[in-house]
């Protein structure tokens, strides 16, 4: 027992030390080993930790011995502290999840990422991995969330075209938009950025979201938030893990998957260079694509998988039509982060959507 | 003799097939592993230039989208270069945008520029090492020439190098296979064509080695040219052994044949000769005796010298001799084994060459000179000359009438005997006439216009121009 104990009162300095660097926003959850204790997995993640507690339980009910550290923070934290620990080759966590992608593409590309060197790497699509480094794990489009009351009448708006439709023809939709700022979320700036690169609607939709002064928001949830009140009618691009699990229990709001296109994105994991405890990291990435973890992701988190995705999701919605694009984890990506790319399209994403000042 | 036996002598070990199978191999090994190396560097250069076109194509599209706007230069990096990169699926990308001051832009600005900073405005590829990786780099500039913003913007573009070594394996690996494929079936074929060539071979060793040993006779075996000659020996070989085989028959039957009587006489002349009480009598047995003892001892010196002489024209090797030489020791020799005395020599100033094997002219000029002795009239001359027709000629002359034409006709023949001499075997001229046959020359008996009796052997000059001056020289 005294073992035990000191040993609990070393992690405990360990996370407050974690804590004080990182910041404020950052949580740090642990989980005891369930038996006699033999490893550490520490997880940094911008994830929920609600969506990924049932995951861990399986995770521990398989590796008894290995307790879990969850650190929680924003992307834009995580991203800084991960990049820091790359630069200094030091420890931070043995995986690394996170839905800003472009950065996890970025980290990787930096070359702090290990290899995975697992043989679900060959069962995933292209577009889901990189470099046998970065893996996808789930499958969230970009939704749009609507206001069922607000629509009772005449229906949602079913694509992006039928949104511009009605933000111009009438003033229905002034101040009811709701949606990312993409300044503040990682999340919403590569939605933001893919769209520019998919369609030419683009264009449109934020001279309409100018044209009907859209309010937005650092998080998915905020913008739920807003619809399922009824102060905000739309959504847009709102990530559909949240909205989908939201919708399952509130009767108020709607998921449209848009009929011209959805994008997809995959929350990326990859192991870092400094990992400590790499195979309980690849083992539990494993999990994350075995059956069993796909059932637990499919299940109510709606986080999905990018192998039961497609298939989960058109049953989700009933809709077979959708054109899923997903976002590939490829260099690519780096494009959206580079410097002057990044503030040209800041600038003109400014100029149309704030509102002249009078 | 060991030639007949059924086992030849003969190494097995380095068999003609062995031979070709190791050479064959050994070249097929050279020119594949030659072929691997050149797909090696072939290889690498093609995945090397195949990737720096697109490194090249990336840097352009970017080049390309540098401008100036409102006195600033902007850097907009376009989708579709990196879309361009991410053909190489699973490299890392790098780039830095450098101004005209030498700021970075974009990009990374760790990123290490090329040693080499000369030709500045053409593009350059290096390679490099960053964040832990080699990575082959691409340095293009650009000049802006706006009022705002003069001089060269850098574009830098750098990729990891697993797809380039990706595909420079997949090359070296096809080549790998098609060279070991082409390299077995070669071999497999040149062994199968060697077999079949080689198969003539094996057919006359079959031959060979079923052969009885008596068979001397040539073999039939239709041969390829290249061992035609070998086969050709053989049969030579075999002929010649068959004759020899023939003429030793024909010796010993001979021998036994010829040694029987006289010795039967020798006995029963020796048994009367000790009954015999009368010293008067006896003396004149005794000398019969003594003359039947030389003729057996003639006869077993010609047998003898018969043999030798048969044995060297099939083995002796011609040599360049002087006619008179011979002559000169047959007849030292005569005196000394015959005890012939009184035996002339007529010679020519000049050497009177031939081609020939000096033992057996001897031997046929010895017994020249012992018939001449035996059968003809002293004195007896043994003479050497050039005759007319441009022979040379080595023969004895005595005073005595000659052969009558029952003898010419028998001339050269065995045991063409006197039956009158006791002391004549009959091979003497036998002898000569062998020589002659093997010196390819000829018997030659003339009638001298004086008086006397001249038989000898004519034989072909040796070549040398030595045969002008002697010309007409005899005494």
């Amino acid at each position: 027992m005294t073992c035990r104990a000191s040993f609990l009162s070393m992690a405990i300095a360990a996370l407050a030390t974690l804590s004080t660097v990182a910041g404020a926003a950052e949580t740090v959850t642990r989980f005891e080993a369930r038996e006699s204790h033999s490893g550490d997995l520490v997880i940094a993640s911008v994830t929920d930790l609600d969506f990924m507690r049932p995951l861990i339980s399986a995770f521990q009910q398989g590796n008894a011995g290995i307790s879990v550290t969850y650190v929680q923070d924003t992307s834009n934290n995580l991203d800084a502290s991960v990049s820091i620990a790359c630069a200094n080759r030091s420890f931070l966590a043995d995986l690394v999840v996170s839905s800003s992608i472009a950065q996890q593409v970025r980290l990787v590309n930096g070359g702090c990422a290990r290899e995975i060197g697992s043989p679900v790497l060959s069962s995933l699509p292209d577009w889901a991995q990189w470099r046998g480094e970065l893996i996808g794990l789930t499958f969230e489009p970009a939704v749009m969330v609507y206001n069922k009351a607000a629509f009772a009448v005449d229906g949602p708006p079913r694509s992006r075209f039928d949104l511009i439709d009605l933000m111009r023809q009438s003033g229905v939709l002034n101040g009811r938009i709701a949606t990312y700022d993409i300044e503040d979320s990682g999340v919403g700036y590569l939605f933001a950025f893919q769209d520019s690169t998919e369609a030419s609607t683009w264009g449109r939709l934020i001279e309409g979201f100018g044209r009907n002064n859209v309010a937005t928001f650092c998080c998915s949830s905020d913008v739920i938030d807003r619809v399922a009140d009824g102060r905000a009618y739309i959504g847009y691009n709102v990530l559909g893990s949240y909205a989908l699990s939201r919708a399952e229990n509130d009767p108020r709001i709607g998921v449209i998957l848009p009929d011209d296109y959805t994008l997809v994105l995959a929350r990326a994991g990859y192991i870092p260079r400094e990992a400590r405890n790499a195979n309980a990291a690849r083992a539990f990435l494993e999990l994350a694509l075995s059956p069993q973890g796909r059932a637990i992701l499919d299940g109510e988190t709606r986080l999905l998988t990018p192998l039961s995705g497609p298939d989960a999701l058109a049953r989700l919605s009933g809709d077979e039509e959708t054109a899923f694009r997903p976002i590939p984890l490829s260099p690519a990506l780096l494009v959206s982060l580079d410097r002057a790319k990044r503030a040209r399209f800041l600038s003109q994403w400014r100029k149309s959507v704030t509102p002249p000042s009078p | 003799m060991n030639i007949l036996s059924p086992h030849p002598v003969q190494s097995r070990s380095r068999s003609i097939a062995w031979r070709l199978t190791l050479l064959l191999t050994l070249l097929l090994t050279i020119a594949a592993a030659g072929t691997v190396v050149a797909a090696l560097s072939y290889g690498q250069t093609a995945a090397t230039r195949a990737f720096d076109r697109l490194l090249t194509g990336a840097a352009l599209q970017i080049a390309e989208r540098i401008g100036v706007v409102e006195g600033e230069t902007v850097v907009d990096i376009p989708l579709s270069a990196f879309g361009l990169l991410s053909l190489a699926s699973e490299d890392r990308i790098f780039y830095r945008i450098i101004g005209p001051g030498g700021e970075t832009l974009t990009g990374d600005e760790a990123f290490p520029l090329p040693d080499d900073a000369s030709g500045r405005g053409e593009p350059l590829l290096y390679d490099a090492v960053f964040s832990g990786e080699a990575v082959r780099a691409i340095k293009m500039q650009r000049f802006l020439a706006e009022r705002a913003v003069r001089g060269p913007i850098t574009v830098i573009v750098a990729q990891t190098l697993r797809a380039r070594s990706e595909l420079a394996n997949e090359i070296v690996a096809r080549a790998v296979i098609g060279v070991v494929i082409a390299g077995g079936v070669t071999l497999a074929l040149a062994l199968l064509a060697m077999h079949l060539a080689l198969s003539p071979l094996r057919r006359v060793e079959i031959a060979l080695l079923a052969r009885d040993p008596k068979d001397l006779t040539p073999f039939s075996t239709t041969t390829p040219r290249e061992v035609e000659a070998l086969v050709a020996a053989i049969n030579r070989f075999m002929a010649r052994l068959d004759r020899r085989v023939g003429a030793m028959q024909d010796f010993v039957a001979d021998a036994a044949h010829q040694m029987r009587t006289p010795i039967t006489a020798l006995r029963a002349q020796t048994e009367l000769a000790m009954e015999e009480n009368d010293p008067r009598k006896l003396k004149t047995q005794l000398r019969r005796i003594r003359d039947r003892a030389v003729g057996v001892s003639r006869l077993t010196d010609q047998l003898l010298s018969h043999a030798l002489v048969t044995h060297r024209a099939d083995s002796a090797t011609l040599e360049l001799i002087d006619l008179r030489r011979v002559a000169v020791e047959a007849e030292r020799e005569a005196r000394r084994t015959g005890g012939a005395t009184g035996i002339e020599l007529d010679l020519p100033a000049d050497p009177v060459m031939v081609e020939g094997d000096a033992f057996s002219l001897r031997e046929a000029a010895r017994n020249l000179i012992t018939n001449a002795l035996a059968h003809g009239t002293p004195p007896v001359c043994l003479k050497v000359s050039i005759t007319q027709d441009g022979k040379a000629l080595i023969a004895a002359h005595d005073q005595g009438p000659g052969m009558n034409t029952v003898q010419l006709e028998r001339i050269g023949q065995r045991f063409a005997r006197d039956a009158a001499n006791p002391q004549s075997a009959g091979l003497g001229l036998a002898i000569v006439a062998e020589v002659a046959e093997f010196h390819h020359g000829s018997i030659r008996t003339s009638v001298s216009a004086g008086g006397g009796f001249e038989v000898g052997i004519e034989l072909p000059l040796a070549r040398p121009p030595l045969s002008a001056l002697a010309r007409g020289d005899s005494e």
